[in-house]
């Protein structure tokens, strides 16, 4: 079996974003950037999958600047065989991402696509379903168990009232939820390693897609403010505050 | 103008989060039609024709949509948007599992989990966990929207006679299968709907320290939550999650105990209306947005909480 797992590099989930004066955005000068934390987790099943014998190849592809390598290295580090760069400077939306690597899966051909299942920047959570569409394929979303069973893919999802277990046919594409599995952290010697693995580099525009935005962002404002609440001395207090002032019980 | 909403059911009853998303919808166009698409789902389809803002009722019923598994419902939901400028739904496990589907069928940039609508071409949602709200506007001729529900009040359920048509379902090859649902059964109100929720974090110590919130839980009616923290040292079931990775609660008053406030925990509560927090040190992030903060050792004051309920002659339901 072959595995194509895609990560996107995002501002690292323990920094408080600062958004920018004019309204255009969130700066990312001189930030932390990291891997979208549930691709880590992308990752790790593909790696698993490997070590348990059910998967020959691992290929990473992330989309984005030159920076964007890193979460490719990252993910070579950790077992991963090689990986894709797919070039652009600019945002491109989770529906143009999908068509891109809707290009990549019938190139590579792939038995399972794993992504995280949404990005903490954008949030959109669209890009994996996106293109299970766009190929034809099942999906199972928010994973948080996989069971290779021969053709089909047993998936326990995440849903709001508990959990759904689903077989879906092979090929298909999976997004993984944060309790799918403990990510590894990279060896030194694995990281060296990782740096003679071959990345291809491709550019976004080579591939004949349209990826034009389709969304207009006309501006990007801090949450309004809660006002500061009072410290409460003793618990007898906050349940009279409670009671008569918010009135909520 | 005319918007289809995509109705959440389990082929009994109507799932509420519909009704706060028919009156997002009514914000865009009055010309709302509902898809109940389900197997014997029939008394759903009458149950929303009573809903005053629904204009018609389309009812697909069908064994291939009796899960709602989005290879299923996708094509049927792009084909009926042919006649809809709009296509909602829910920004739950639900909405989110098919919508994109459906929008890259239509080659349409989706609109996630909106908060509120300016127009009918202009949203606004929150990006990096609700620490920042984007306003955007799409220029797809076709809009593809999910809406976080508790951001809109729920839809007025009596006195609608919305007409119903029957809908007939789409073929297509069948490549996935439903095998089975594990529902958290609890006595206690839902996480994502109680009126009063009470949370647990890392500074409960262990699982069976969650009797102490349980206790309070009992006593206010109130669901149990837990931050990552909790969950992730294995003190309490992932169901109970709040946060960005969790559920995202808007209750009229959220007890935080023992909860430090990491962003991804703050980002699933702090647009309810009244936070209480709890916690030992002072200089936790969570009094920052707390109404109410009280700096205190949680296993001295829970028991005094409990203590003090008790002493109340009567607690709001």
């Amino acid at each position: 079996m072959k595995i194509l797992v895609a990560v996107k590099r995002v501002i690292d989930y323990n920094v408080q974003i600062r958004v920018k004066d004019d309204g255009s955005g969130v700066n990312t000068d001189n930030v932390k950037m990291s891997t979208n934390p549930p691709d880590d987790n992308a990752i790790e099943e593909a790696v698993k999958l490997k070590e348990s014998g059910k998967a020959k190849e691992i290929i990473a592809v992330t989309i984005g600047e030159d920076k964007a390598q890193e979460t490719v290295r990252k993910a070579l580090a950790v077992g991963v065989d090689r990986g894709i760069h797919v070039k652009s400077d600019s945002y491109i939306e989770p529906l143009g991402i999908a068509k891109i690597l809707k290009k990549v899966v019938e190139k590579e051909k792939p038995d399972l696509v794993f992504l995280g299942k949404q990005a903490i920047d954008d949030d959109c959570n669209q890009t994996g379903q996106m293109l299970a569409a766009m190929l034809g394929w099942p999906q199972g979303t928010f994973a948080s168990k996989v069971e290779h069973k021969d053709k089909i893919i047993e998936v326990t999802r995440e849903v709001d009232e508990g959990l759904e277990t689903i077989q879906i046919n092979l090929p298909a594409i999976i997004t993984c939820d944060l309790r799918l599995n403990e990510p590894r952290f990279a060896s030194l010697p694995n990281i060296m390693k990782a740096k003679k693995k071959p990345i291809e580099q491709l550019n976004a525009k080579d591939f004949n897609v349209d990826i034009s935005n389709r969304i207009q962002q006309l501006k990007v404002e801090e949450p309004p403010k809660r006002k500061s609440g009072i410290k409460v001395a003793s618990v007898a207090e906050l349940v009279s505050k409670l009671k008569n002032e918010a009135k909520v019980i | 103008m005319s918007v289809l909403l995509i109705a959440e059911h389990n082929n009994s009853n109507l799932k509420v989060f519909t009704l706060n998303a028919i009156t997002a919808a009514s914000k865009i166009d009055q010309e709302i039609n509902v898809l109940v698409a389900g197997n014997k789902c029939a008394n759903v389809a009458k149950e929303v024709a009573t809903i005053p803002l629904v204009k018609k009722v389309l009812c697909c019923d069908s064994p291939s949509y009796e899960n709602f598994l989005p290879e299923n419902l996708a094509p049927l939901i792009s084909k009926l948007s042919e006649s809809h400028s709009h296509i909602i739904a829910s920004a739950n496990t639900f909405g989110k599992n098919f919508m994109p589907r459906v929008a890259a069928l239509l080659d349409v940039s989706q609109i996630s989990d909106v908060i509120k609508i300016n127009s009918p071409d202009e949203f606004v949602r929150p990006i990096y966990a609700g620490n920042a709200f984007a306003t955007v506007k799409s220029n797809d001729k076709k809009k593809c929207v999910t809406i976080r529900p508790t951001s809109f009040d729920p839809a007025s359920t009596s006195g609608g006679t919305a007409e119903l048509e029957k809908i007939d379902p789409i073929d297509v090859p069948s490549i996935s299968k439903f095998v089975k649902r594990e529902e958290t059964k609890s006595e206690r109100p839902e996480l994502g709907t109680a009126r009063i929720v009470i949370s647990g974090g890392r500074g409960m110590q262990s699982g069976d320290n969650f009797k102490l919130i349980n206790s309070i839980a009992d006593k206010l009616n109130a669901a149990v939550g837990a931050s990552r923290a909790a969950v992730d040292a294995g003190y309490i079931g992932n169901d109970h999650q709040v946060g960005q990775t969790g559920k995202v609660v808007v209750p009229d008053l959220y007890i935080a105990v023992g909860i430090s406030g990491a962003i991804q925990h703050l980002a699933g509560m702090k647009e309810s209306k009244i936070i209480v927090a709890i916690n030992k040190d002072g200089e936790a992030p969570i009094f920052s947005i707390a109404d109410y903060g009280l700096e205190a050792d949680l296993f001295e004051a829970l028991p005094q909480f409990l203590e003090e309920l008790n002493k109340l002659n009567t607690i709001q339901k």
